[in-house]
């Protein structure tokens, strides 16, 4: 059984699976340096972010259509679709309206559910992603692997090779510093030739329908400043009540994601640009998309929906750690992956109902969520589901070896003490000066994958 | 049915009663402070000390403006006309060449942009700007280094306190320092596609 591991890390190149592991550790510790150093208590947070989304979904209904009203009132067009097919169209035609044939859009989750780059680019749209890695994913027509960190599978000498490929810059230079130049001034030119930004959404207050945009490039800034259209596509789960409950949740999502109080750029927008401001867009368009998401909400695994897609469960699993985003086959890997991916294929369910038999349910995922989500939970209920559906056990390629180790117990336990060994292997031996920078503390959170294991295990026998 | 009202309808179905809805969580401002982020015997002290630790620089005079950027050789930029008086024209004395229009199509010539700030949160070290107070948020954007100038009555303490006091604006942002990305190999590089250089001007 052990060899099932052995054989799928070997199919993945011994650079990439270095690079993910690499990324992926050094934001669990800063995670949990940062959140450890500037609160008390971080979990009494937690717990407040929970109910304060969990009040939201519960009245959806009530704060959607109030969202709707503010940024109407404020002279936004709010749009809804029921699913990506619909979204797409509606977005199609938007910019039809606008005669867009250029612009630029910065990173977006829900853009990537639905597929919405390559559908504008067959429809001679010019669509050009502008976080960086974004970018570079989109330059070697690659699959984003992380939530926060598009490119954490890639190193240095392949963004360079890229680069000399795509003739930016006059020769091949690997040096991260040049390559961030080089990518400024090629994205400069393009945002000031598009005619359109698109964005999505990280979060939504039902009060002033403020849309809240992170980013630490400044890329949503950017894209919005010198064009006449923003269109931005929202997931219906992002609503809160009011703004400020935005003041909790922004505490939460940089510090969750990398480490920072807040992510450097945090933009309020609910509606077009002000009276006497010259750049800016004169229309702003909003796309609530459904696309599964009330199913999701009618099924027992609607805590999913409080996700604000930080990653850190995806930082922090041993899986993931092992397996890169890709084996996730969805835009969203890792844990939220596992669990929000088959949710949201609907029909097709069973296509992906292999992820959530691949993990170990070692319970790290829950214990770093910064909106307290039980994915053990949600994932044993959809195993569950699987059960009932007769969906055939492990049969996808990417995640089999992971599932049929997380359901043998004995192979399990011998790769529990793998995980742990992974935990603090690479931080000792990372190679390159900077990033021991970049990572300033470095002592890991305890491994509790055991304890949770026996949790389990005792609350099973109970049942 | 159109699309909206499938979407609520499929909502108002997942959702249970009115009466079993969790109730809304109540919190005080207080809860969410970071208490060691907030230490400081002003609030500029603060503000300084949290901007500067996300590699932002505060600067408490336009002679201190004038030498950081003649010490790098910069000579172009804009300045908001509105802050001629007070900022622009002191550093045009000094030998800068200071425009109060940013032409787009010039867009590489400007290699600073002074506007005003509406605030700034001590707290986070996080200069606010508002689409009213922003004279055009490109020039406040575009140039590799940004000034944002504040006056000391408008530092606010900390995060929830900059929420409460959001105003009427359409378009606001909080900058916490210089734009910013880890993607190539998790090493922090400054200045992607906003500012490498942000600044916050106090003046009395
Ligand atoms: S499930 Fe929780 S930890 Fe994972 S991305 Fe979502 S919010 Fe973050």
């Amino acid at each position: 059984m052990h060899q099932k591991i052995d054989t799928y890390a070997r199919t993945m190149r011994e650079e990439k699976q270095h690079s993910v592991l690499m990324g992926a550790t050094a934001s669990t510790e800063k995670r949990y340096s940062v959140l450890h150093q500037d609160f008390e208590d971080p979990d009494a947070l937690r717990t407040l972010a929970a109910g304060i989304k969990d009040h939201a979904l519960a009245n959806l209904d009530r704060y959607l259509a109030d969202a709707e009203g503010a940024l109407t009132a404020n002279g936004a067009h709010v749009h809804w679709a029921t699913d990506g097919e619909e979204a797409k169209d509606l977005i199609l035609g938007i910019l039809r309206d606008h005669n867009v044939t250029q612009l630029t859009k910065s990173k977006s989750m829900v853009a990537e559910e639905i597929h919405l780059n390559p559908f504008l680019i067959e429809n001679g749209i010019e669509c050009l992603e502008s976080d960086l890695g974004e970018f570079i994913v989109q330059l070697d027509g690659d699959e984003p692997s992380h939530i926060v960190r598009p490119i954490i599978h890639k190193n240095r000498r392949e963004i360079a090779e890229t680069f000399q490929r795509e003739h930016i810059g006059a020769d091949y230079n690997d040096d991260p510093e040049i390559i961030t130049r080089r990518a400024r001034v090629h994205l400069r030119k393009k945002y000031f030739e598009a005619q359109a930004g698109i964005t999505g959404a990280n979060f939504v207050s039902a009060e002033s329908g403020r849309l809240v945009l992170v980013t630490n490039e400044g890329n949503a800034r950017f894209g919005m400043a010198p064009v006449p259209l923003h269109i931005a596509i929202v997931g219906i789960e992002k609503i809160v009540a009011r703004d400020r409950d935005l003041a909790v949740l922004l505490n939460l999502l940089g510090r969750s994601a990398t480490g920072q109080q807040l992510t450097v750029y945090t933009q309020f927008i609910n509606g077009p640009r002000g009276k006497d401001q010259p750049s800016g867009p004169e229309h702003m368009h909003v796309v609530f998309l459904d696309n599964g998401r009330t199913d999701v909400l009618a099924s027992n695994c609607k805590e999913i929906l409080r996700c604000i897609r930080c990653s850190a469960c995806q930082n922090v699993c041993p899986v993931y750690r092992q397996a890169s985003g890709h084996a996730y086959r969805s835009p969203y890997g890792g844990p939220v992956g596992a669990v929000l991916s088959p949710l949201l294929f609907g029909k097709r369910f069973p296509e992906l109902a292999d992820l959530p038999k691949a993990s170990s349910l070692c319970g790290a995922c829950q214990e770093v969520c910064p909106v307290d989500i039980p994915i053990p939970d949600l994932l044993l209920r959809l195993r569950d589901r699987a059960k009932k559906e007769h969906v055939k056990s492990p049969g996808t390629p990417p995640m089999a070896p992971f599932a049929a180790l997380a359901t043998n117990p004995a192979v399990w336990r011998t790769s529990m003490t793998m995980s742990k060994a992974m935990n603090h292997l690479p931080i000792r031996f990372a190679p390159v000066a900077p990033l021991q920078a970049w990572i300033k503390q470095r002592t890991l959170p305890e491994w509790h994958g055991g304890d949770f294991r026996k949790w389990l295990k005792e609350r099973n026998d109970n049942d | 049915m159109s699309s909206r009202d499938e979407i609520f309808s499929r909502i108002r179905k997942a959702l249970p009663p009115e009466e079993e809805r969790p109730k809304r969580p109540e919190f005080v401002n207080g809860d969410l402070l970071s208490r060691p982020r907030l230490e400081g015997s002003s609030l500029w002290d603060t503000f300084k000390r949290n901007f500067e630790a996300v590699n932002g620089r505060a600067m408490e005079s336009v002679g201190a403006l004038a030498d950081f950027l003649l010490e790098r050789e910069f000579s172009t930029g804009y300045c908001d006309p509105r802050l001629m008086d007070r900022v622009g024209s002191p550093l045009a004395e000094r030998g800068l060449q200071v425009e109060t229009v940013f032409e787009r199509s010039r867009y590489d010539d400007y290699q600073f942009g002074i506007t005003r700030a509406t605030g700034a949160i001590a707290e986070s070290g996080s200069l606010i700007f508002d689409d009213e107070s922003t004279s055009d948020r490109l020039a406040a954007l575009s140039p590799w280094v940004h000034v944002g100038l504040l006056e000391r009555h408008e530092l606010i303490r900390s995060i929830p306190e900059a929420v409460d006091r959001f105003g009427a604006s359409s378009n606001i942002v909080w900058a916490t320092g210089p734009s910013k990305t880890a993607d190539v190999e998790g090493i922090l590089i400054e200045g992607v596609h906003g500012p490498g250089e942000e600044i916050a001007l106090l003046l009395e």
